[in-house]
């Protein structure tokens, strides 16, 4: 099933046309990895998908995204709407300077609930594996727990404003291994309930944890397809240069 | 001479402008202690003054003063803090920033005594506001916005991009983030700029004799009424020869004023060194 959907979608950073006739589908319950050289467009088109970049000056947006098979791009969409049901997890981890307990109610909280805050807090930490870790220490704050711990803390937040679908921005790129090996079993984990889309620069961690890829050069997406498909016997022959490290 | 004793030399230049600098602070404030103590007593802070002020205390002063800074501050804080909110959160960059920018820094090298002369033209007899604390205070009031609009602007650009993305990824608006982001981690930084704000509209002389100060030993019943100020009081002491020692223990009393203001924001930006 599909959940989201790219049509004809470029993108302008001023005169710079960053993303050049993206089309692609994002399938219900899925990971959907996107990989390729740095600067080549991925982060962009993830941070299309939930108008992060609204938020840069100087952007330029055409052609559609759907959601549900509604287009947020189009003018009667609430982006603050959007945002909560399309979450995000940053490459850096990016905690709030308060209590564990309050970034997690941080979300709920604006979109104005008020009960069963200690409930919600208890799952969302355990929903992100970090439950066992923190549960003690809930009062203290976020920037004292280690990398690893500060990015399932900011997963944890993202799942309390409850989003179907999860953007990851090369969350593991600042984690060591052992850290990375966590979110990455996670990731599998909460695939069952959210669907998923993830962009790294590792190819091994996209072939270890997504059901498709799309390989992206210089703007374009050269190649979709699913991760098997990709990594064993991609068509397009860019595409194998690349994974088999010829460039990039 | 070889560049090791070179060397040396500069060292010792340039080690002798850092001890000029702080000697300047140590014998300014050494001087005004020694010279203004004598005449420092409970009387002194807590007495309107008489006979001109050749006896007595300067407590309705000190009332005149907090009044005027506080009223300064209290008018320069939304304003420039909502001014520096614009410019970061709500404005792209653009000519029309850049000209706000550079008409606050404008106005910053405004020098004072011609806000006062504005203040005086102005509030006092084209807003009909009269010699008053009103008039003062506003007049201090937009001498000191540049500074806390320029303080508040940087301490809030200095948030990072990723808080308040994390913030908005969460779908939270703008307001929500400006609210529970951007003010909590900027907080001091504006605090800091209002206290220098309220430093330097305590100090300063030239915005309130004419709008503002008289030489009146009672408190003022209202906002519209003239007050005594420190610093005017101090003038008015000096360049009437009125009483030297007295002057000397006005300007202690100011001065301390001051360095307790300095000494909180030094406290402020050591704390906020402490988070994160």
């Amino acid at each position: 099933m599909v959940k989201m959907e790219v049509h004809d979608l470029n993108l302008w950073y001023g005169s710079f046309h960053a993303l050049k006739d993206i089309n692609m589908k994002v399938y219900k319950h899925k990971v959907t990895a996107f990989i390729g050289p740095s600067g080549c467009g991925k982060s962009t088109l993830i941070r299309c998908l939930n108008r992060m970049n609204d938020l840069i000056s100087n952007v330029h947006v055409e052609g559609r995204v759907l959601l549900d098979d509604k287009n947020i791009y189009d003018k009667d969409i609430d982006v603050v709407n959007l945002r909560k049901r399309v979450g995000m997890v940053f490459q850096k981890p990016n905690p709030f300077p308060m209590s564990i307990h309050e970034n997690i109610t941080y979300g709920p909280k604006l979109h104005g609930k008020k009960k069963g805050l200690d409930e919600l807090v208890e799952e969302k930490l355990k929903d992100a594996a970090l439950w066992s870790e923190v549960k003690d220490i809930l009062g203290q704050n976020a920037m004292d727990l280690s990398g690893g711990q500060q990015q399932r803390l900011c997963i944890a937040r993202c799942l309390a404003v409850e989003p179907d679908v999860i953007l990851f921005d090369e969350p593991c790129s600042a984690l060591d291994p052992i850290s990375t090996g966590k979110i990455e079993d996670l990731i599998n984990e909460l695939k069952r309930h959210y669907t998923i889309v993830i962009v790294t620069h590792n190819m091994q961690q996209a072939a270890r944890i997504s059901d498709y890829t799309g390989y992206f050069y210089l703007g374009e997406l050269k190649e979709f397809n699913k991760t098997k498909k990709i990594f064993t016997n991609p068509d397009n022959p860019e595409t194998e240069r690349y994974i088999t490290g010829k460039f990039g | 001479m070889d560049r090791y004793t070179k060397q040396t030399i500069m060292k010792g230049v340039l080690w002798a402008s850092a001890l000029i600098t702080i000697s300047f602070l140590v014998i300014i404030i050494g001087f005004i202690v020694y010279k203004g103590a004598p005449a420092i007593s409970w009387e002194f802070l807590t007495e309107a003054p008489r006979r001109s002020g050749r006896l007595g205390g300067i407590f309705p002063a000190i009332v005149g003063t907090i009044y005027l800074a506080g009223l300064a501050v209290l008018v320069a804080t939304p304003i420039g803090v909502g001014g520096a909110l614009f410019l970061t959160e709500f404005s792209k960059e653009s000519k029309f920033t850049r000209f706000i920018r550079f008409g606050a820094d404008t106005l910053n090298g405004v020098p004072s005594i011609i806000f006062g002369l504005f203040g005086f033209a102005f509030l006092v007899y084209y807003m009909g506001f009269g010699i008053s604390i009103l008039s003062g205070g506003l007049t201090l009031a937009f001498m000191i916005l540049p500074t806390v609009f320029r303080t508040a602007e940087e301490a809030i650009r200095a948030v990072p991009r990723w808080d308040k993305e994390g913030s908005y990824a969460l779908g939270a608006t703008k307001l929500q983030t400006i609210w529970h982001v951007v003010l909590p981690q900027s907080i001091s930084g504006i605090v800091t700029g209002i206290i220098l704000g309220l430093g330097r509209a305590a100090g300063e002389t030239a915005p309130i004799i004419f709008t503002a100060a008289i030489l009146n030993p009672v408190l003022p019943g209202s906002i519209m009424q003239p007050t005594m100020a420190l610093p005017a009081h101090l003038y008015t002491l000096t360049s009437e020869g009125i009483s030297m020692q007295n002057a000397f223990g006005t300007a202690l009393v100011l001065i301390v004023m001051v360095l307790v203001f300095n000494l909180l924001v030094s406290l402020i930006r050591k704390k906020k060194a402490l988070r994160r």
